[in-house]
């Protein structure tokens, strides 16, 4: 290897240009295989979600029944999955696609509980588990009384 | 058994891309959290508004496991209670709705958390 030359450079730009060309192209692929990615990952947690309901279904349970048991078994399975360390290489690979399901809000609750066990069970796991479900709820809740007030004022 | 899975994948997938942009594009802003509480109170607007009800119907588990399903049904459940109970229905409606949920959260998150250890 030794004797290998140097090939002339077959693009003429300089350093400063290729500096902005690099940034200008760099962005965008990351942003389309992200969205690619979480698209896949998104769609497929949400098929297995639906074949579960299907499952209740067809056990006898009402549409909304079916639907609420089917929510509560998939965040059985993410937080299951998160115990595991299954649900974190899901998330590395698919991003958005593993944290909007309920899935990745039960991988929310699950992650630091388990990560400040040590600090013991209640100020440790019972705070913990919280840290992201907390202000979920929070605004969600609130959201939904808001709403509610509006519209008996409406009707 | 195999019905709606295709619309599920469609609109799940669809719904995710949404918070994908959102944390890509507004970077570093968004995080995990942000997304989650945007999606919550994002949906039960929608939902209020009649906006996310076509969708359910469209996409099935594809809209209501994504966390927007969570704050539809929240909505839902607070207007739906509104007309049985009047004012009270809007604190009761929202959490009655979403118990299931919101009990499933907690009881196995709190399970699972106790049982294992992160790795690493």
């Amino acid at each position: 290897m030794a004797k290998q030359r140097l090939r002339q450079p077959t693009v003429s730009v300089t350093p400063e240009q290729y500096k902005s060309l690099a940034q200008q192209y760099t962005p965008k692929p990351t942003i389309i295989k992200n969205v690619v990615r979480a698209f896949v990952v998104g769609g497929l947690i949400c098929a297995i979600g639906q074949v579960i309901t299907n499952l209740f279904a067809a056990v006898g349970l009402a549409r909304v029944e079916a639907s609420a048991a089917a929510t509560a078994m998939m965040i059985f399975l993410g937080a299951l999955l998160t115990g595991l360390g299954v649900y974190d290489e899901i998330g590395k690979f698919g991003g958005a696609g593993s944290i909007v399901p309920v899935t990745g809000f039960a991988n929310s609750i699950v992650a630091p509980a388990m990560e400040f066990k040590r600090e013991g069970y209640i100020l440790g796991v019972g705070s913990k588990l919280f840290t992201i479900a907390g202000p979920v709820l929070v605004y969600g809740i609130a959201t939904s009384i808001v709403i509610g007030i509006v519209y008996s004022f409406l009707h | 058994m195999f019905a709606m899975i295709i619309p599920a994948f469609i609109v799940g997938g669809a719904i995710c891309v949404i918070g994908q942009l959102l944390m890509d594009l507004t970077k570093p802003a968004f995080t995990p959290a942000h997304v989650l509480v945007s999606f919550v109170t994002g949906g039960a607007i929608l939902g209020a508004l009649g906006l996310y009800e076509p969708l359910v119907k469209l996409g099935g588990a594809g809209a209501t496991i994504p966390l927007s399903g969570f704050g539809y049904n929240l909505a839902k459940g607070a207007m739906d209670a509104v007309g049985k109970r009047g004012i009270l229905g809007a604190f009761s409606g929202g959490v009655e709705a979403s118990a299931v949920g919101i009990a499933a959260a907690v009881f196995f998150g709190y399970l699972m958390s106790v049982t294992f250890n992160p790795k690493g």
